[in-house]
């Protein structure tokens, strides 16, 4: 719907990857997970990440989050390159510039749907009332404006998904990234939680999304498919 | 407990004096003492060891004879049985006396060998209830004797190490060290278990002070070489507060050590306890760690967040610790009352040290205790703390 948008030349550059490289050694055996990778992702791109397992899709995403350093090649994050910035480093970077959303929702069990939202916040050392205020906004806008004292075992999994994704927008990410964001869904949810990460994404969110069913794929413009540490495919899904 | 013992102790050597040598009488083991004949055995200080000690030892400012007789002191049909003793107008100081009222023997009573009397607290009220004792007469053996002071109450000094025995002053009657030795003399007779024993005693003790804590030790050799020239049988003890004062400090810095080696073994103990429970606690939470890494967490966030849990807890400890602390002191006057109510012999058996021993709460050690379980919390939970932070966010992320 929205490929012109994609095309127009306007829209700034948000991340590049150049000629990325990630190696792991295990044993004797060096492992060649990605074997150069180069992409470019514009302000409200919506990219799907597909690939079979061992494709490198995984280890991508970890670059892309900061989560992982290249072995070689560079990352230009919010116009710097991240790619040797040491752990410090990368910590302030996931803080300000990334939001996640993970299959499993990783909500912190012991905290309550309004302070799992506020957490990034909390390492960027905002504790104001008007970051309070956002919290509480953010779970209003992703429907959940009346469990704001819940635990997240007190909801159901569209729900905690829903704080998940609330928690990924609360520091006002340039990328939002998204690992199999339905997978531990049943396919009514999951078209719930798509629906809500299309709206994002028509208000200018910027989302990569790792996943391998191709019906949630085709919720994305561009869907970039793996194989072997290499691009196979990159265009509309 | 360690600072309630060593106050004990230091206050019993500090009412000794540490500029006090104390030269006692002693009586010899009884086998010794049978050869020497007759019916009273004669032993201890003489008034021959007084003037010589005074003669021959320079330093010495002060010296105080004394007599100490077990005697009946009567009024009317009242008595008690009281410690008479003989003694010199030096004797209210250096045993820290004071005059309730009336005065304390004078020199001028020595001299006119005077038939006074002071009577203790205790003494004074078992002999006249109702009266004014000044000023009215009292009868030891077969003379009257003007009561002319009464002093205040005192509390017993206890016994040290056995050389010195517990003291209770409240029942002494004092009179002139003079008029003791013409009126009642030199021997006793005692009763005891059907036989009658008799002992010839001139002195009971003599308190000499020197003027500096350095003189003490040269001038308690001398004494001692004094004393052993003249005296066939060990018949006396001389006892050195000041000595006293160092051993018991010894005793308190080696009962300290103790105590601080145990209290350094639980801390490690309780150290190592908290450490397990803190990295049990980041194993199972090593998902919440790698989620709060993705989020924007640093290392150094991970690792406060960490510590200060260590530290909440330890703190937690130390907390209830000193108020566990504080609950001693009621609780060990309880215990003993217990103890007294169930086991009365069991008690009478303990040392009266230990009977009487009262906890004492330094002010110091309710900081300290705090301030070290801090630094344990800090100490043990960096480890932990650390193991947390340099966990690799993806691995902690996929943790089950």
């Amino acid at each position: 719907m929205s490929d012109t948008t994609v095309a127009s030349p306007v829209r700034r550059v948000v991340a590049r990857i150049v000629d990325l490289r990630k190696d792991y050694v295990l044993g004797k055996n060096v492992v060649h997970a990605l074997r150069g990778v180069s992409l470019e992702f514009r302000q409200g791109d919506f990219v799907a990440i597909m690939g079979a397992s061992g494709s490198g899709k995984s280890t991508l995403l970890n670059l892309l989050g900061c989560l992982d350093k290249p072995t070689s090649g560079r990352y230009i994050l919010a116009g710097q390159d991240v790619s040797q910035l040491d752990d410090y480093a990368l910590s302030k970077i996931r803080s300000r510039y990334l939001g996640f959303i993970f299959q499993s929702y990783n909500l912190i069990p012991q905290l309550s749907v309004v302070e799992n939202i506020q957490i990034p916040l909390q390492y960027q050392g905002d504790d104001s009332p008007a970051a309070l205020q956002r919290c509480v906004r953010l779970a209003k806008l992703v429907g959940l404006g009346d469990r704001l004292d819940h635990r997240p075992t007190e909801l159901s999994g569209g729900q905690q998904q829903r704080v998940a994704i609330a928690r990924s927008l609360v520091n006002n990410p340039h990328v939002i990234l998204a690992d199999e964001p339905t997978g531990n869904l049943d396919s009514a949810t999951g078209e719930e939680i798509m629906g809500l990460l299309d709206a994002l994404n028509r208000a200018g969110r910027t989302i990569i999304m790792v996943t391998h069913e191709a019906d949630i794929a085709a919720h994305a413009h561009r869907v970039v498919r793996l194989r072997d540490g290499r691009i196979e495919h990159d265009g509309t899904p | 407990m360690g600072e309630g013992v060593s106050y004990q102790a230091q206050q019993q050597i500090k009412d000794l004096g540490a500029t006090n040598i104390i030269v006692r009488s002693v009586k010899p083991p009884e086998d010794s003492s049978r050869t020497a004949g007759g019916f009273f055995i004669p032993y201890g200080l003489l008034r021959e060891d007084y003037t010589r000690i005074l003669a021959n030892v320079p330093t010495i400012r002060n010296a105080v004879p004394m007599r100490e007789i077990r005697k009946e002191v009567r009024n009317e049909d009242r008595a008690v049985d009281a410690k008479l003793v003989g003694c010199t107008p030096d004797y209210l100081d250096l045993n820290r006396l004071r005059i309730a009222r009336g005065r304390f023997l004078e020199d001028r009573d020595l001299t006119e060998v005077a038939n006074v009397a002071v009577l203790a607290a205790h003494t004074a009220e078992q002999l006249f209830r109702h009266e004014d004792p000044i000023g009215r007469s009292v009868q030891i053996g077969t003379d009257f004797y003007v009561v002319v002071g009464l002093t205040e109450p005192r509390g017993a000094s206890a016994a040290i190490g056995g050389s010195l025995e517990a003291r209770d002053y409240d029942l002494d009657v004092y009179i002139p060290l003079d008029t003791l030795r013409w009126r009642i003399g030199d021997m006793v007779m005692t009763a005891r278990a059907g036989s009658r024993e008799g002992e010839i005693v001139e002195l009971s003790q003599i308190t000499l002070t020197v003027g500096d804590l350095d003189e003490v030790d040269e001038a308690a050799a001398i004494i001692q070489s004094l004393l052993e020239k003249y005296h066939k049988v060990r018949d006396y003890a001389i006892v050195v507060p000041k000595e006293l004062l160092r051993q018991a400090e010894m005793l308190r810095m080696l009962f300290n050590v103790l105590l601080v080696l145990i209290a350094g073994i639980s801390l490690l103990v309780g150290g190592i306890g908290i450490m397990n429970i803190m990295l049990a606690t980041v194993t199972e939470r090593t998902r919440e760690i790698g989620i709060r890494r993705a989020l924007g967490a640093t290392q150094g966030d991970i690792i406060r967040q960490f510590l200060t849990e260590t530290v909440v807890l330890s703190s937690t400890g130390g907390l209830l610790g000193v108020i566990f602390g504080f609950l001693c002191i009621p609780a060990v006057p309880m215990i003993r009352r217990l103890l007294n109510a169930f086991f009365p012999h069991v008690v009478a058996s303990l040392p009266p040290n230990l009977q009487k021993l009262e906890p004492r709460i330094a002010l110091w050690s309710i900081v300290a205790a705090f301030c070290i379980s801090v630094a344990v919390g800090m100490l043990f939970g960096l480890y932990p703390a650390r193991r947390a932070a340099q966990m690799d966010p993806i691995e902690a992320l996929r943790h089950e």
